[in-house]
């Protein structure tokens, strides 16, 4: 499952390759990243980065960000996982769904430095050593989905919606995953993924 | 986006003398150059859309200790403005006293949107008119003060027929507003000089010349919870829209009835999807009150409520699809057990 374990004969691919293809666009704002003014509590520059400590999947990861930042972004472009996924970018398709706290939220619309001192758990948190998290095994099991893009948003949100008490009919299940939109309309597997998972996942 | 200068409000005073700095530049509120920020799901998107520019941001998120109670009493309910959408969605209580405002959060957003945006944040959403969202139009009164209406004859199929002015025709989005409008809130502002106490339905304002001015609050306001009067466990909240799930409404009607041995006592009617702020209809309900109910009186009750509707180009079955939405509200409203 992960992108960046390193697993691959060659070590490259093409994230790493884009990625290093990059790096000579971020040289100015890591220089910018010296400064050591740039903290919270009154309003800083906006032109310097702020320090943040984001607690994802478990662990405690420092950035220094732009204000701007999302959430998504910070996970993406910063921590380099790249499981939640850029739909709209505007809070309407659901692709970049994650936890935070145990509430589904869409974090793209969630600035970094708003998520600070809060458990975000992605994708990338949820199988146990090799071992799928039922959710996502039930995707698989299901075929619940075609181009894969919309997936790792549709099974944060879809976790959510068992523990939320709203997967108990297949009608409550639709309207509970109507943020959650999927261009291939793999929609009636997706009711079946959540349908059987749901009993383990309630089961804990 | 733009750059801004963020900050964290650890208290109301905090945060009400941060949004206040700004206020010199006599810009009104929706202009001004500090704006809080709650969910940030209105205000996030509308600065990545650079409809929105603020240069500083601050957030009180950290005042949700204080101001997220959902308190129902014999009374009346008090909603903290910081309660999230979905927790008073799904809250027991809410749900039998007040089904009018428990559905009219539940039927909108998503689950993801609800769990993010606050109640107060809710009632400030703006509007989703295209021309208004887009930057690359230049006419949009709202946006551009003096600078012309692209909607009033452009694609106007989700616009308003209510409360409308020929400076601008933009739909109030919300649902929940309509709920709020209906039951006679009250809202509760903190700001400079303390904390007051207004009817929700002084809080918006109808564009008339200055659609730019949009709420009577000032820079440095800040809604801290809504006061319900009362208890309205028959009440409705029906939204047509085109989808079923997950999109605003074409149509929405918040309808709360007192029906005694077959009488109707008290009526309140609201309107959403179809005017420019939330709206009370109190034309329909002056047709219901008094009376025994049947489908003749709840379609007279609906001709009213759309008397003064006004339709342009593409928004004209607006005013066919209200009235029904209305004539349903009411004949599910009767029909509830309670």
């Amino acid at each position: 499952m992960s992108d960046h374990s390193g697993s691959r004969p060659s070590g490259f691919d093409r994230r790493t390759f884009m990625a290093g293809a990059a790096g000579s666009a971020l040289v100015p704002l890591a220089a910018r990243a010296a400064a050591e003014e740039a903290r919270a509590p009154v309003a800083q520059d906006p032109a310097l980065p702020v320090d943040v400590t984001l607690r994802v999947n478990g662990k405690d990861k420092r950035l220094s960000l732009d204000a701007r930042t999302t959430v998504l972004d910070a996970l993406r472009e910063h921590l380099k996982l790249t499981g939640s996924k850029k739909g709209c970018d505007h809070g309407q398709c659901g692709a970049c769904t994650v936890l935070i706290g145990d509430r589904r939220v869409v974090s793209c619309l969630t600035l970094a430095l708003a998520a600070e001192g809060q458990e975000i758990t992605t994708i990338e948190g949820l199988a146990t050593n090799d071992r799928l998290h039922p959710m996502q095994q039930a995707f698989v099991d299901n075929d619940a989905f075609q181009c894969g893009y919309c997936t790792p948003g549709q099974i944060m949100s879809a976790i959510a919606c068992v523990k939320e008490g709203h997967a108990g009919t297949d009608a409550d299940i639709r309207e509970y995953m109507s943020g959650n939109i999927c261009r291939c309309a793999a929609y009636p597997n997706i009711v079946a993924a959540v349908k059987q998972a749901a009993p383990d996942i309630m089961k804990g | 986006m733009r750059p801004f200068s963020y900050q964290r409000a650890t208290d109301p005073d905090m945060a009400v003398q941060a949004l206040s700095a700004a206020a010199a530049a006599n810009n009104p509120l929706t202009r001004a150059t500090s704006q809080p920020l709650a969910g940030g799901t209105t205000l996030i998107d509308l600065m990545k859309l650079d409809v929105m520019r603020p240069a500083a941001i601050v957030d009180i998120n950290p005042l949700a200790q204080g101001w997220s109670a959902i308190e129902p009493g014999g009374e009346h309910l008090r909603l903290g403005a910081l309660a999230k959408m979905s927790d008073v969605a799904t809250h027991d209580d809410i749900q039998r006293n007040y089904p009018v405002i428990a559905n009219s959060l539940k039927l909108a957003a998503s689950a993801q949107l609800r769990n993010m945006a606050t109640l107060g944040g809710n009632v400030m959403q703006r509007t989703r008119c295209n021309y208004f969202r887009d930057v690359s139009y230049e006419n949009c009164n709202k946006r551009n003060p003096g600078s012309g209406c692209a909607a009033m004859d452009g694609v106007n199929r989700m616009h308003a027929v209510l409360g409308t002015s020929d400076q601008c025709i933009a739909t109030y989005p919300g649902d929940f507003a309509q709920a709020l409008i209906a039951l006679d809130a009250t809202v509760e502002v903190t700001g400079r000089s303390g904390t007051r106490s207004m009817p929700f339905a002084d809080l918006h304002k109808a564009p008339g010349n200055t659609p730019e001015i949009e709420t009577t609050l000032q820079p440095g306001d800040l809604i801290s919870a809504f006061v319900i009067p009362g208890r309205w466990p028959r009440s409705v909240y029906l939204k047509a829209r085109d989808r079923q799930s997950y999109e605003f409404a074409l149509s929405a009607a918040a309808v709360a009835l007192d029906v005694q041995d077959g009488t109707i006592r008290d009526a309140r009617v609201a309107l959403g999807g179809v005017a420019t702020v939330p709206w009370r209809a109190r034309e329909a309900e002056a047709q219901l009150k008094g009376q025994k109910f049947d489908d003749g009186l709840a379609q007279r009750a609906a001709d009213a409520a759309f008397a003064e509707a006004k339709g342009r180009q593409h928004n004209s079955f607006k005013i066919a699809l209200g009235k029904r939405v209305v004539v349903r509200a009411l004949q599910q409203a009767v029909m509830m057990e309670i």
